[in-house]
């Protein structure tokens, strides 16, 4: 298959969940009953019609939603305004940048583990298939999968704070929210360790499981044989021939992953008290702070969609048959 | 007997033969089965109603009192038995887990069938739905429906909307392996038989093409319900569910929410947590020899031996046959060891 | 045992090899096997699906998948008992001495790796040479096999068929080894590569002074290129000879129906013969004549007593010189044509 022509079809159907996401996250809080109006200005406050009518025109509630509001939305949105958030009185781009941030950095930091992890136990697993460190490893896989991420987080926040002194929540202590980035980052990274523990060892079982199905798979092929008769050692084998095939289904499932891992995030943020996109998500939805649930909702999606592209292009590099006949 | 269903009840024999000596297999299924006659017989099982408060001598209601206390699981913030809550909570979290994971399979295995049987625009359609519903963040999206639903005001319990948010969303991994199920058994020759002496599509689609694709669907279930089960429960822990009729989420939602953790009440989370590990594995145990059985592998090794393949001494000869498939030129004569 | 060795390169000597399957039961797929290989010599390994030669082969490699064991025999090459060496010894054994190739190169050949680098891997692995001189040598192969050197960056999916076959080929030449196990390298090719793959592997035999031992189930291949043949059936050796002997004199009733079933171009109106019955379950084996049940010249005895590989005797064999082994017996396990009751 072209290359190119695999690409772009990947891109067009990027762009079609983008429409689809853009669409859905319009009309879904438009849906929504309440007075946008009233949330903004608090209840129990009184207006007069007129300041009312006024404010309405100002947000741009009176003109009609379709087609209108939509487009007029549409083209904020292009242009990286996503409107003010209602509880926070602050341009909601600003609030998740602020947020994508400390999402980031938990996110990658456990996925990194768990990939690495996975793979070297997947492959480990998969060579000594039948011994016991396989059959470990096989249960230890199958216990995380069917863990529930907050109940994990819950476990281990338990346990670290009151045995190991780490902090109960947050992204960082109070006392150093303003000082510069690089001097806090210890305090950083030990707010970090259990919710990034957390995170990877619910991932670590995913990957191992998957990658150890794929490299017995691997090892059952003809080409392995070859590489045997070749003389060379076990470990050269797995090394040299079984990873490069066996990693492959890793990286696919490592990309579709990616819009599932914020979604565990969330619930990580939610135990752990980390101000990252995914409890902003939660902390919106219970104010009702509808500007900032539509933004967070569609950067998430957004995201997902280019991290999706991103490793479909990654992918083709790994794959030789996928490229240019 | 049309020709699929006798195939059906020989594969059936088979399979029980094969599945009733799979160790993992029979572990799962017991999980799974002790988690439902808990749900099935709860007001058996304990005095106490979910609503009742433990009270101590004076009439004071006894507030996280430990185990120890007051056994076997103690009491929660409100002086609940943690215990009583537990398993009336195994029938939300079942029920819901169970009804929205039939959902999904019923509509994942209609659309798979569908679309792999007829192809065309039908598949096409269904392949670029599935596509883009796989790229959009589940939890986010689940999380503002709901909270879409519930703001609509329409009188329905928040455990109706969570089976259906649920079944919606989850239905388009079956609905792909079905798929790719059905274009296989649509190309075997009965089929073709079939349709060489005019039957209609929804005959042949009900005699032939579902009593194949039913044991894939049946192991997949299983494992749908895994997810539906561990997806409730982390929407409840969000505040999702109903209070009044707590689930295992829920239950982790008070535990969480009223400081639980601070109070060391270690048996408040500790219990719904492990009870939703012991009914997910059991799921996930079951399904995937479900799906073993039904899709035999290659399990030929190359990596394996070195000096173990030579041992000169008489080996025993064990005495109970095994149909060794000899039949691939080229393969290695006898070679199918167990999975 | 009555072969003879002089000057042999491979000698196997009574090997069993054993698999242990599901629910532990044994099937003995190489039952007392029995057989040489000479510099320069070409023995055909025929049988049907099933009948033990692939796994032969790969005992003789010692590269069986992990429910295989052997159990007993020798193989000697160059006198050295290769049973007797540690897996790190054996390796060194492993293509410098000996090398394979399979029916199907498409999957013998990882999809990710340049086939360059694949034929160069085993080169650097032996520590033969540099990396430069393993490039020249890489191009050497590829010249000697008929495909471009411009080609040895490109993936095995870029090569056609033929093309991937005589790359495996370029591949398994690669540390100049003395003997060549093919196992069915034609069958899964059509006529016309059939033909071009056969004549590569003749001149490269040529060049080398390479030994092979094509394992195969086509008749029709082995008699073209092979000097000697060994007919298996249900692990054992049926019959072994030379080409000569097995094709134009064959002893073993099996052999006689297996060369019969082979449709003759000569007659074509001829109604094709075939064996009924079929082979044995090598985890059920039958006390006497493993082909006894099919066969139709079999006496009492066969059904109590499982032959030995024997010389044939009370036949004339034309000419005892037969190519370049002029002392190679002929030897077939069958009552009928080594005791001295005569058949037809």
């Amino acid at each position: 298959m072209d290359r190119r022509d695999y690409l772009f079809r990947k891109l067009i159907l990027a762009l079609v969940t983008l429409l689809v996401v853009v669409v859905l996250d319009f009309f879904l809080f438009r849906v929504l009953p309440g007075d946008p109006v009233r949330s903004v200005i608090g209840r129990g406050v009184r207006i007069t019609p007129e300041n009312q009518a006024a404010l309405r025109a100002q947000f741009g509630l009176d003109k009609p939603v379709f087609p209108d509001q939509f487009f007029d939305t549409l083209v904020q949105w292009a242009t990286g305004n996503l409107g003010i958030s209602w509880s926070l009185r602050q341009p909601v781009n600003q609030i998740l940048a602020a947020r994508l941030r400390n999402t980031l950095m938990l996110v990658s930091l456990g996925e990194f583990f768990a990939i690495i992890l996975g793979i070297v136990l997947g492959l480990v697993a998969g060579w000594k298939r039948k011994t016991p460190l396989d059959v470990g490893a096989l249960i230890f896989s199958l216990v995380a999968w069917s863990t529930p991420t907050f109940w994990l987080g819950i476990i281990l926040l338990a346990a670290g704070s009151s045995w190991l002194g780490l902090p109960t929540g947050g992204v960082i202590s109070p006392e150093n929210i303003d000082k510069p980035f690089l001097a806090v980052l210890p305090d950083i990274g030990k707010h970090l360790i259990l919710p990034t523990l957390t995170l990877t060892i619910v991932y670590l079982g995913e990957y191992m499981l998957i990658m150890r199905s794929s490299v017995l798979e691997v090892l059952s092929e003809d080409y392995i044989l070859t590489a045997m008769a070749k003389g060379l050692s076990h470990w050269q084998v797995l090394y040299r021939h079984a990873l490069k095939n066996a990693m492959l289904p890793v990286v696919t499932l490592v990309a579709l992953n990616l819009g599932f891992t914020v979604s565990g995030a969330i619930y990580v943020e939610t135990v752990f008290s980390y101000d990252g996109l995914g409890r902003l998500i939660q902390t919106a939805l219970v104010k009702q702070d509808y500007p900032l649930l539509q933004g967070a909702f569609l950067l998430l999606a957004v995201s997902v969609i280019l991290a999706n592209l991103v490793a479909d292009i990654l992918y083709t590099y790994q794959d030789p048959r996928v490229r240019s006949a | 007997m049309s020709e699929s269903w006798v195939l059906i009840k020989r594969n059936l024999q088979e399979f029980w033969r094969a599945f009733h000596r799979n160790k993992m297999g029979i572990l799962g299924a017991l999980l799974l089965g002790s988690a439902v006659l808990v749900a099935v017989f709860a007001p058996l099982l304990t005095p106490y109603l979910p609503t009742d408060t433990i009270r101590d001598e004076s009439g004071l209601g006894m507030t996280f009192a430990s185990p120890s206390v007051h056994p076997p699981l103690g009491t929660d913030d409100a002086g609940r038995d943690v215990w009583t809550t537990l398993v009336f909570g195994a029938r939300i979290s079942l029920s819901i887990g169970f009804l929205a994971g039939f959902i999904s399979m019923f509509l994942g295995s209609t659309l798979g069938i569908l679309a792999g049987y007829f192809g065309g625009w039908v598949d096409n359609l269904l392949m670029r739905v599935t596509d883009v519903m796989l790229v959009i963040p589940d939890l986010p999206l689940m999380l503002v429906l709901v909270a879409t639903v519930r703001q609509l005001k329409l009188n329905v319990s928040p455990l109706v909307i969570l089976v259906l948010v649920i079944g919606l969303l989850y239905w388009t991994s079956t609905a792909r392996l079905i798929r790719s199920q059905v274009l296989s058994v649509k190309e075997r020759q009965f089929v073709a038989r079939s349709r060489a002496i005019g039957a209609g599509h929804f005959y042949i689609m009900r005699k032939h093409i579902i009593p194949q694709v039913m044991p894939l669907i049946v192991a997949n279930t299983v494992l749908i319900l895994s997810t539906s089960i561990l997806v409730e429960s982390g929407l409840a822990f969000l505040g999702l569910g109903d209070p009044t009729r707590p689930s295992w989420g829920a239950m982790l939602n008070f535990a969480f929410e009223r400081n639980a953790i601070s109070n060391n009440a270690w048996w408040f989370y500790l219990p719904p947590g492990l009870a939703i590990v012991w009914v997910t594995l059991g799921c996930v145990m079951l399904g995937n020899v479900l799906e073993e059985l039904l899709n035999p592998r290659l399990t030929a090794h190359h990596l394996e031996g070195g000096e173990n393949m030579i041992s000169r001494k008489e080996a025993n000869l064990a005495t109970r046959p095994v149909n060794l498939n000899r039949n691939e030129p080229g393969s290695i004569a006898g070679e199918r060891s167990g999975g | 045992m009555a072969l003879e060795s002089t000057q042999t390169l491979l000698s196997i000597r009574h090997l069993s090899t054993e698999f242990t399957g599901s629910g532990g039961s044994l099937a003995r797929a190489v039952d007392d096997v029995s057989f040489d290989i000479h510099p320069g010599e070409t023995l055909g390994l025929v049988g049907e699906s099933g009948c033990g030669k692939t796994t032969t082969m790969l005992s003789i490699m010692r590269l069986l998948p992990s429910s295989g064991r052997i159990t007993s025999g020798q193989i000697l090459y160059d006198g050295v008992d290769l049973l007797s060496l540690n897996e790190r010894e054996m390796r060194r054994y492993r293509w410098k001495e000996m090398a394979m190739i399979f029916q199907s190169a498409m999957n013998a050949l990882n999809p990710v790796v340049t086939v360059g680098d694949q034929i160069r891997e085993p080169i650097l692995q032996h520590d033969l040479m540099d990396h430069e001189a393993a490039d020249r040598r890489v191009d050497e192969l590829l010249d000697l096999v008929g495909i471009s050197k411009a080609r040895k960056d490109q993936y095995p999916h870029q090569y056609s068929g033929g093309m991937r076959q005589r790359a495996m080929i370029a591949m398994a030449l690669a540390c100049r080894p003395r003997i060549l196990f093919a196992d069915e390298p034609t069958t899964a090719l059509d006529v016309m590569i059939q033909a071009q793959v056969l004549e590569l592997l003749q001149h490269v035999q040529r060049e080398l002074g390479l030994s092979v031992m094509l394992v195969t189930h086509d008749l029709g291949v082995v008699a073209e290129v092979s000097d000697s043949v060994v007919v298996m059936y249900g692990g054992k050796v049926a019959e072994y000879g030379t080409s000569d002997q097995v094709y134009n004199s064959p002893q073993h009733p099996y052999t006689q129906r297996l060369l019969e079933a082979f449709p003759d171009l000569n007659a074509p109106g001829e109604v094709l013969a075939s064996i009924p019955g079929y082979p044995p379950r090598l985890n059920d084996l039958p006390p006497g004549c493993r082909f006894e049940p099919r066969c139709d010249q079999r006496i009492e005895l066969c059904s109590r007593l499982s032959p030995e590989l024997e010389e044939v005797t009370n036949l004339d064999h034309g000419s005892l010189t037969s190519g370049s082994k002029p002392f190679l017996r002929h030897l077939a396990a069958c009552h009928l044509c080594t005791s001295l009751e005569k058949r037809q």
